[in-house]
């Protein structure tokens, strides 16, 4: 495969570009870890320091966690629509009602039902509060025992999934528009930003694994390359339009999966299924093959499905933990090093957003290269 | 007197792993290379793939690990 095209002229740039706006931010927001760790000093003296023991686990979850509303900076939080699906029928509330609370001690009452969110979930509230004023009733490992109302709510990657499906509708509509305006000469702005990257797509993924029938399912890897790719990237800008988890979530990478597996399903040839139910071994083999192969169609697209939301969830939760040093060891002369080494991981999770991409719509191109290929 | 979970040992125990396996590939990669400088971007791409399998099998590794604790 010849990327090199790629590498050198393209990405390149835009690495330098966003390392440099990653950098940028990750230094505020660790100013900001400094500023609190200042605070969590003080108060720590002032209450008894056993019980301010940081858990960069439970820090760390929390934040690539989805979430009701969306935390811009110190108090100021965009309040996210909550729609459940009651008995009653549909309730919408915005998020601010709850005021922030996340214990359960806040009941919202609509329709004739009380509601409160604990956790990020939202339960059907108790009648009476336990000891703690929390309207849910926990068991030993608090966790809670209330039944939830099915939540439709717009969270957070909610937000981000329609932020960037407008991104990509307005960057790829423009790219589209110039390829129909200027046909047949040199590309313009956006779109000759755009066309080292798509034509890497068609030439060095499509190509080599699908054939000569690639341009059928160029649609699809080029939609899922760059779906995966702009939300690794918006997910690693710490600031608004940014900041969600979107490809570190496992329903997000589980549809993305979904949609290779029934591509691969719905297109696979007689040569692929017989391959599958009939292959060229002794009938006694049969027993073992078949229902290894069998189990082989489910797991490729498990795999695609583990391996985009690890790579991406280890990755935030890497970075989050380095600005957590600061917090752990109490201390603001540790900041330097934990800043140095966010911006270093920041770089190489750039690389990672990129790869992945690459990766997830590679064997995706595998897969249903291996489910159309002719018999010969 | 050490405090914490078993399954940070999981999650250094799987990092061993990745690590040997994609040094291999890394390795084996650079040793192609080296023989056949003309099929660099090939070799590149083949192994991006084999260490995303590898890598793949570590991070798996490292979820159950992180449920295990969680």
């Amino acid at each position: 495969m010849d990327c090199s095209h790629v590498f050198e002229f393209k990405v390149n740039r835009l690495i330098v570009v966003f390392t440099l706006f990653l950098a940028f931010f990750t230094v505020t927001s660790a100013a900001f870890a400094q500023v609190d760790s200042l605070g969590t000093t003080e108060s720590a003296h002032a209450e008894t320091k056993a019980e301010k023991k940081f858990d960069i686990g439970k820090f760390a979850l929390h934040h690539i966690a989805d979430s009701h509303s969306w935390h811009v900076i110190g108090d100021v939080y965009i309040n996210l629509p909550v729609i459940l699906y009651t008995p009653a029928g549909i309730v919408n509330f915005s998020s601010g009602d709850f005021n922030h609370d996340d214990e359960a001690t806040v009941v919202v009452e609509r329709k004739g039902q009380r509601f409160v969110k604990m956790h990020e979930k939202i339960y059907y509230a108790s009648d009476v509060a336990n000891a703690h004023g929390q309207y849910v009733e926990l068991d030993d490992k608090h966790h809670a025992l209330n039944k939830r109302p099915l939540d439709l709510s717009i969270t957070k990657n909610v937000c981000t999934l329609i932020i960037s499906i407008v991104i990509l509708l307005v960057v790829f509509l423009n790219v589209a528009r110039g390829y129909k305006t200027r046909k047949g000469k040199s590309p313009k702005g956006l779109q000759s930003w755009m066309e080292p990257i798509i034509l890497f797509v068609r030439d060095d993924i499509a190509k080599p694994n699908l054939g000569h029938k690639y341009e059928r399912f160029m649609p699809y890897l080029l939609t899922v390359f760059f779906f995966i790719w702009f939300n690794n990237m918006l997910g690693l800008v710490p600031f608004l339009p940014g900041g969600a988890n979107l490809t570190g979530n496992i329903a997000v990478t589980m549809i993305l999966a979904a949609a290779t597996f029934f591509i691969t399903v719905f297109n696979g040839n007689k040569y692929y299924w017989k391959h599958i139910f009939m292959p060229d071994v002794p009938w006694w083999m049969y027993i073992v093959m078949v229902p290894v192969e069998l189990f082989g169609i489910f797991t490729k697209p498990i795999a695609l499905m583990i391996r985009l939301f690890a790579n991406i969830t280890a990755g935030h939760i890497l970075v989050l933990s380095l600005i957590c040093l600061v917090f752990v060891f109490n201390s603001m002369y540790i900041a330097p090093v934990s800043i140095a080494f966010a911006v270093f991981i920041g770089a190489i999770e750039l690389l990672v957003a990129f790869i992945q991409a690459f990766i997830f719509t590679i064997l995706s191109a595998l897969f249903i290269g291996m489910a159309i290929e002719e018999h010969h | 007197m050490i405090t914490g979970s078993i399954a940070a040992i999981g999650a250094g125990l799987a990092a061993i792993g990745a690590g040997l396996g994609i040094g291999r590939i890394g390795g084996s990669a650079m040793d192609g290379i080296a023989r056949q400088p003309e099929a660099a971007s090939k070799i590149q791409t083949a192994m991006l793939i084999a260490a995303a399998f590898v890598e793949a099998v570590a991070l798996f590794a490292v979820v159950v690990a992180l449920m295990g604790n969680g």
